[in-house]
């Protein structure tokens, strides 16, 4: 390392590496794990969040898991908490985990087709 | 790099490794490679988390979920159960003492809830062995800044500003000290960091070493910048190994990364540090012995003035500071003096760490604002005295300072405060005591330590304190003559006035203290030959009460020595002559019939 830029170089690269211990998170992004879920693909639907944050360089989101929510028939369900509130989306795939990412959590629109209610 | 949704962090500080972290930890990676979850779930080795009787503990973010007395076993019900399906395993949670319910984040816990984290920032949540992990959490950026934007006198003015006195015992401001040895003429200067920590109880800068190393050299760096010095120095001791072996991994890599040694990032700054490994006397931790260790001579200390900071080690400037001082400079720089200012009380400025232990319920590391109460401290973060017993004294400043009584609960922790009740802040720690401790034996236990520990190169410190043992042992023995009070009283005013250092100068405190405050239990001991708190084992009998006695017998089943006779149905009875005065028999009864008076 020769100088300070290589430095802050080096810490936008590694920032990653810590920022999940943070905590302060704005939004939560709650993925039901329990085995029906899993069964549902729960655990692709988590990582494809985790990635999309990553790769877009989100800060104050974090994922995390639950068990089983008792609405088995739709698992995946993915619970969002931000400033508009909680948000339950069922039948969650990877690809709809992007689109959640983009339109919910940065665009501030909730995707009402895919909102299930209990 | 690879992506991970949940770090797992394994608290690896000393305290750990004694219950056992190691083996948690490897059935933690095991199940987690088993269950196929080792590219999504990463494990961290970190420093000490500052629940040292919980451990090993393990904590799982992003929720910050707080694990307590994981064992192998546990570790993999973690793994199958909240890593896998979500589900946290609530018999591993941490109980509010006070309130019996289930706490399941760390951020719910009073114990860490009430902490403001300034020199333990990064301790017990980053990897200590990875430097990039330092580096994500603003590591380097306070030295980067300080090179390329602030002139040595900004870096001094700031320091000044802030308000920051020494960790390490004595409060001394630490700019001041700094302008010291820059007004003095180089070339050679050096930079010394004391880790000697001897206060037998504090364990906080082994903590920070462990984990946190960075902290120190990123500081020890910006010393040597301001001070006009190329070399520092690490002084530790050898019974620190883990500490020792985590700093010069830290070493190693700072170098590699050319944030130690020629041209720091591209300045003409060259800066290297060596770790000195001491012996582990209490001695040593003074700074003119500490220096004569590291020059390879015996750890006796030396008269000041001169001031190390104008002839120190091989005779030139230095300054010596804390381990814990040190970990306060960069976020000075980097949040500003104005903001740690704002921190702590008129006098005494930002946070400080405790080692609080004795009878406490959450023993352990915890940093809190200057001028908390040590009512909030004891009972708000530390949980209160355990098994439903009254608070009676607190030690502070170990074996160098005093205790401070139930009168003192609301005294605000902070240097000054401390010294006008006859105790003082030290290294910052907290032994805790209840009820049932007898605080001339306290006084006699501090004592045996320092007498133990004076290196022996002036009289009074080496042979008064020998002698004021010898009469704190003969009271505990009950054998105290009437004069003792006052024979004490007038050897610990020669020593505190006459002995070459600290060690001396301070080593009477636990007893002035204790005799301040609980006069009435040394007359009980030296008039009516009684420990009121019942500890001292010769001025103790016992008996066993005939009205509660059911006759059971179990006291003289467990009894040793068989000095219990009776039979079953009958009022037992205690041999004076056979009783060894184990106190088996008082654990035993199940109707509290056995007294000791
Ligand atoms: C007997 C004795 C033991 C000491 N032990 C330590 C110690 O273990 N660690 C420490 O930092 N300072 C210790 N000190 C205080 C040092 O002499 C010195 O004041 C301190 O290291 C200065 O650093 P600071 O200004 O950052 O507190 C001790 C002093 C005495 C008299």
């Amino acid at each position: 390392m020769k100088t300070v830029e290589d430095l802050r170089k080096l810490r936008e690269e590694v920032q990653q590496m810590t920022k999940l211990r943070d905590g302060g998170a704005e939004v939560k992004i709650v993925v039901g794990m329990g085995t029906c879920g899993i069964a549902a693909g729960a655990r692709e639907t988590l990582n494809a969040f985790v990635q999309e944050i990553a790769v877009k360089s989100l800060s104050g989101v974090v994922v995390t898991q639950a068990g089983c929510v008792g609405l088995c028939d739709r698992e995946p369900i993915v619970e969002v908490n931000a400033k508009d509130g909680r948000t339950i989306y069922a039948r969650v795939t990877p690809e709809k985990a992007r689109r959640i990412i983009s339109e919910h959590v940065q665009g501030g629109r909730v995707i009402e087709d895919w909102v299930t209610r209990n | 790099m690879n992506l991970y949704r949940a770090h797992v962090l394994v608290c690896a500080g000393a305290g750990c490794v004694s219950s056992g972290c190691q083996d948690t930890q490897n059935a933690l990676i095991d199940e987690i490679a088993k269950q196929g979850l080792d590219r999504e779930i990463k494990v961290i080795e970190t420093g000490c988390i500052g629940t040292c009787d919980l451990g090993p503990v393990i904590v799982v973010y992003p929720e910050g979920v707080f694990y307590r007395k994981v064992g192998a076993d546990g570790a993999r019900e973690i793994v199958k159960e909240h890593l896998l399906k979500g589900r946290v395993v609530n018999s591993l949670l941490y109980r509010n003492p006070l309130t019996s319910q289930l706490v399941q984040t760390y951020g719910e816990m009073e114990f860490f809830n009430r902490q403001l984290r300034v020199a333990l920032r990064n301790t017990g949540i980053i990897n200590p062995d990875v430097i990039e992990e330092y580096i994500a959490r603003d590591g380097y950026e306070a030295l980067a800044r300080v090179l390329t934007t602030m002139s040595r006198e900004d870096v001094i003015s700031t320091l000044k500003q802030s308000g920051l006195r020494g960790r390490g015992g004595a409060g001394f401001p630490t700019g001041l000290k700094w302008q010291f040895a820059y007004n003095e003429a180089g070339p050679v200067k050096y930079v010394v960091c004391n880790a000697d920590e001897g206060d037998p109880g504090a364990f906080m800068d082994r903590s920070i070493l462990e984990g946190d190393p960075h902290t120190v050299i990123e500081a020890m760096a910006i010393a040597g910048y301001a001070i006009g010095s190329e070399q520092g120095y690490v002084y530790v001791r050898a019974e620190y190994p883990l500490a020792v072996r985590r700093l010069q991994h830290a070493i190693n890599q700072a170098r590699s990364y050319g944030l130690l040694g020629q041209g720091i990032f591209g300045t003409s700054f060259t800066f290297d540090l060596d770790i000195r490994v001491g012996a582990g006397a209490f001695v040593c931790g003074e700074e003119t012995a500490l220096i004569a260790s590291i020059e390879g001579k015996r750890g006796e200390p030396r008269t000041r003035p001169p001031f190390p900071a104008v002839k120190g080690l091989w005779g030139k400037p230095t300054i010596v500071n804390n381990v814990e001082t040190f970990a306060n400079i960069c976020p000075i720089i980097i949040y500003g003096p104005e903001w740690y200012s704002r921190i702590g009380t008129e006098k005494s400025k930002g946070t400080k760490v405790f080692a609080v232990a004795g009878n406490i319920n959450n023993t352990g590391l915890v940093e809190v604002p200057m001028g908390m109460t040590l009512r909030q401290l004891i009972f708000d973060v530390c949980g209160g005295i355990p098994d439903g017993k009254e608070f009676k004294a607190a030690q502070t400043g170990g074996p160098s300072g005093g205790c401070l009584t139930k009168e003192h609960l609301d005294v605000t922790m902070e240097y000054d405060s401390l010294v006008e009740l006859g105790s003082m802040m030290g290294s910052g720690g907290l032994i805790v005591m209840d009820e049932n401790t007898c605080m001339v034996d306290i006084a006699r236990y501090f004592l045996d330590f320092t007498q133990d520990e004076s290196c022996g190169k002036c009289t009074p410190c080496r042979v008064g304190t020998k002698r004021m043992l010898e009469i704190l042992e003969r009271i505990t023995a009950g054998e105290g003559q009437d004069s003792d009070i006052d024979t004490l009283m007038a050897l610990a005013n020669n020593i505190r006035t006459t002995s070459l250092c600290g060690l001396g100068q301070s080593a009477p405190n636990p007893v002035l203290s204790t005799l301040k405050y609980f006069r009435a239990e040394y007359e009980a001991h030296i008039k009516e030959k009684r420990c009121p708190a019942g500890v001292c084992q010769s001025l103790l009998s016992y008996n066993i009460a005939g009205a509660k006695c059911r006759g059971c017998g179990l006291c003289a089943r467990v009894c040793p020595t068989s000095a219990i006779i009776g039979k079953p149905k009958e009022v037992y009875k205690i041999e004076r002559n056979k009783c060894v005065k184990c106190g088996a028999c008082v654990e035993k009864c199940p109707f509290g019939a056995v007294a000791r008076a």
